[in-house]
């Protein structure tokens, strides 16, 4: 209310309505707002000790009190409007903050769980005969990796081939529809990817197939979308000069794509393959339904079940089996590998992207 | 008189084998797009015929296919629902937060931080929500029973385990996050510096200036966005199906009770591996009503997205 008669009335006579509203009052020494958190802080460790002792308890009573007591301060000496700004300054860090606490309790839960098993015997054996302790998941990462790859060879051809066609030759109502489809597939549910391929393998082979390709098939229709979404962006980048020099020297269009687009564009388009692997590595549900889940090694992907790092994750988390605390530690031991190679493949992106970044700049 | 002949020449390149065949490649790999579309509507249709067909006591359960994916549909809406009313403030927060307060120099690195979240694998959250977050929100559901039981969300009993369906709720929300911000984010960061400028140069604190120049020109994006974010937490399976395994309840409004309905995401995940014969079916014909809603928000909220695009495309 107030904010609005003010802002409209700021130009002209400033002083008429409240004493000063921008100099009239004493502003607020930087150290203040440290200065009352401080004080939050002694109050609730206070509350703390008289009733339960509890970490958490007293970080939300820390920021409670220390937000109140800012914008009853701020009200106090600085005025309404200077109050529920530093009032909101005071809630968006705390959203930050509350963003971060799954983000660390994640991490340092899943490194705590799983540098249990994280050992040797992890990455060489498999669960061939194991029951007990022991065992790895040899064959689930060999899987990962086996269904990954074949992921890679469909997507990256078809994903690249169609940025290509909607930067390089695409117009009107085609380039439009699917601009647009790609969008809505990026959508696409990944439990809803893998009954695709399982009802398109079904037509084939009949029903309760699982194969190593279903999965890459399924796993296909999520890597897609991402592949074509940031090809596209990294192509547009290329400059129009460089292409227009190729043309004017008799360099057929389809050579200019190869010779100059791609090697000018090849940085950006790495990073996107890599970023769009992280995104399907750790996909479990299509994998769940069209690949199912087996103890042995088994490197064919057209002939039968295959583990991954994901579902193996899963089984031996829900049927972990008497007594349940081995199976339990190898899954937490997979989650960790899981997010080491998802993080493992983000860095790896930025890295390519900084340093082979085109020298366009010059 | 010379420019009208000039054109022969520039019809020559087309002539090239190799341009054709390019050419019609590229073309061909993008109509596979449309293609590949249009095979996922039309294989789920077709394998959830059989179930479509048969007679009511034929479906698991009594009542036939839509008393059986009723209830999995509502608790998909009401997972995704809390998930968004969880969400959508927090990540406009950190959205400004990330543009307008952060110091420059650390924006970019924070933003990243949060973009962290959405690298982490589902079934991952799933481990997180069930042995880190569930049993450390059962005293606060305790206090929630006690304190508001009276409204029917809140009804006891508390579940012992924290598995209930707001722990899901809040976990989906999690997930969501890192898109919805994001979003915001960059929209956030396309408003004219001349409006924020202005507003700054009125009088204007930080915060009038977010409320009388940003919220307006990010609003739609915003709300764009949270909708991604909504399609992205209806399909949500692994979480889901790790934290509410085994508990089915139909229809129930309460949040925090052991007894909570399942989605169809996370039923289709738990029910597949041991489904055969007309099972199977059903469970595709439950992924073919996951696709159309999914399809449909999803529409939606690129449509709203890319008419502010066509807005903002003018300055």
């Amino acid at each position: 209310m107030s904010t609005s008669t003010q802002q409209s009335s700021a130009g002209p006579d400033t002083s008429a309505s409240s004493p000063n509203p921008l100099g009239g009052h004493e502003k607020q020494a930087p150290w203040v707002p440290w200065a009352v958190f401080g004080a939050a802080a002694v109050l609730a460790l206070g509350i703390g000790l008289l009733t339960s002792w509890n970490i958490v308890l007293f970080v939300i009573y820390t920021v409670v009190l220390g937000t109140l007591g800012t914008y009853v301060l701020s009200r106090v000496t600085e005025g309404p409007r200077k109050a529920v700004d530093r009032l909101v300054t005071c809630l968006v860090i705390s959203a930050f903050g509350i963003a971060m606490v799954p983000l660390v309790s994640l991490v340092y839960e899943v490194v705590r769980r799983g540098a249990e098993r994280f050992d040797g015997e992890f990455f060489t054996a498999s669960l061939q005969g194991i029951i007990g302790p022991g065992g790895g998941a040899y064959h689930a990462l060999m899987g990962t990796l086996i269904i990954t790859l074949l992921t890679t060879l469909i997507s990256v051809p078809i994903g690249l081939m169609t940025a290509i066609y909607l930067v390089e030759y695409g117009s009107g109502r085609l380039k439009r529809s699917i601009t647009f489809l790609v969008d809505v597939m990026t959508g696409i549910p990944s439990i809803v990817a893998g009954l695709f391929a399982y009802a398109l393998f079904v037509l084939i082979f009949g029903p309760g197939v699982r194969l190593g390709i279903m999965g890459a098939v399924a796993l296909s229709v999520l890597m897609i979308p991402v592949i074509v979404r940031s090809a596209e962006e990294v192509l547009k980048l290329v400059p129009n000069e460089l292409r227009e020099a190729a043309y004017a020297l008799g360099v057929p269009k389809w050579r200019t794509i190869l010779k100059v687009v791609i090697p000018t564009a090849i940085a950006g388009l790495a990073t996107g393959v890599t970023l769009a692997i992280a995104r399907v590595i750790g996909e479990t549900a299509p994998l769940l339904i069209t690949v199912g889940i087996t103890n042995a090694l088994n490197f064919n992907p057209f002939d039968g079940r295959m583990a991954t790092l994901p579902v193996y994750a899963y089984y031996q988390l829900t049927q972990p089996g008497v007594p349940p605390e081995n199976a339990i530690d190898r899954a937490w031991t997979a989650a960790l590998v899981l997010i080491m190679l998802v993080m493992g493949l983000n860095v790896v992106a930025r890295l390519i992207s900084r340093l082979f970044a085109p020298k366009t700049s010059r | 008189m010379t420019s009208t002949t000039s054109a022969p020449p520039a019809q020559q390149p087309k002539s090239r084998p190799g341009d054709r065949i390019f050419a019609g490649s590229a073309k061909g790999a993008g109509i596979l797009i449309l293609v590949i579309l249009a095979g996922v509507a039309l294989f789920l249709i077709s394998e959830s015929v059989p179930a479509l067909t048969a007679s009511a006591d034929e479906i698991s359960g009594d009542g036939g296919l839509a008393s059986y994916i009723g209830p999995l549909v509502f608790g998909t809406l009401l997972s995704a629902v809390i998930a968004l009313l969880v969400a959508t403030p927090l990540a406009v927060a950190i959205a400004l937060f990330i543009t307008f307060y952060a110091p420059r120099k650390l924006a970019a690195g924070l933003g990243y931080v949060v973009d962290l979240l959405a690298a982490i694998p589902s079934i991952v959250y799933g481990f997180w929500g069930i042995f880190w977050l569930a049993p450390r929100l059962v005293p606060f559901y305790r206090w929630l029973e006690e304190n508001l039981g009276f409204l029917p969300f809140f009804a006891g009993p508390v579940s012992s385990t924290g598995r209930t369906m707001l722990t899901i709720g809040l976990v989906l929300a999690v997930m969501i996050l890192p898109i919805v911000s994001a979003i915001s984010r960059e929209v956030f960061s396309q408003v004219p510096t001349l409006h924020t400028e202005a507003a700054l140069a009125l009088g204007a604190t930080r915060w009038e200036m977010i409320k009388i120049a940003v919220i307006p020109y990010g609003k739609s994006g915003v709300i764009g966005g949270s909708m991604l974010g909504l399609g992205r937490a209806l399909g949500e399976t692994m979480a889901v199906a790790i934290i509410l395994s085994g508990s089915a309840a139909g229809i129930t409004w309460a949040l925090i009770s052991s007894a909570n309905p399942q989605t169809i995401a996370a039923n289709i995940a738990l029910q597949f591996p041991e489904s055969t014969g007309l099972a199977v079916n059903t469970l595709i014909a439950s992924g073919l009503a996951l696709f159309v809603i999914t399809l449909l928000v999803n529409m939606l909220a690129r449509w709203v997205v890319n008419r502010r695009a066509d807005f903002s495309g003018a300055n």
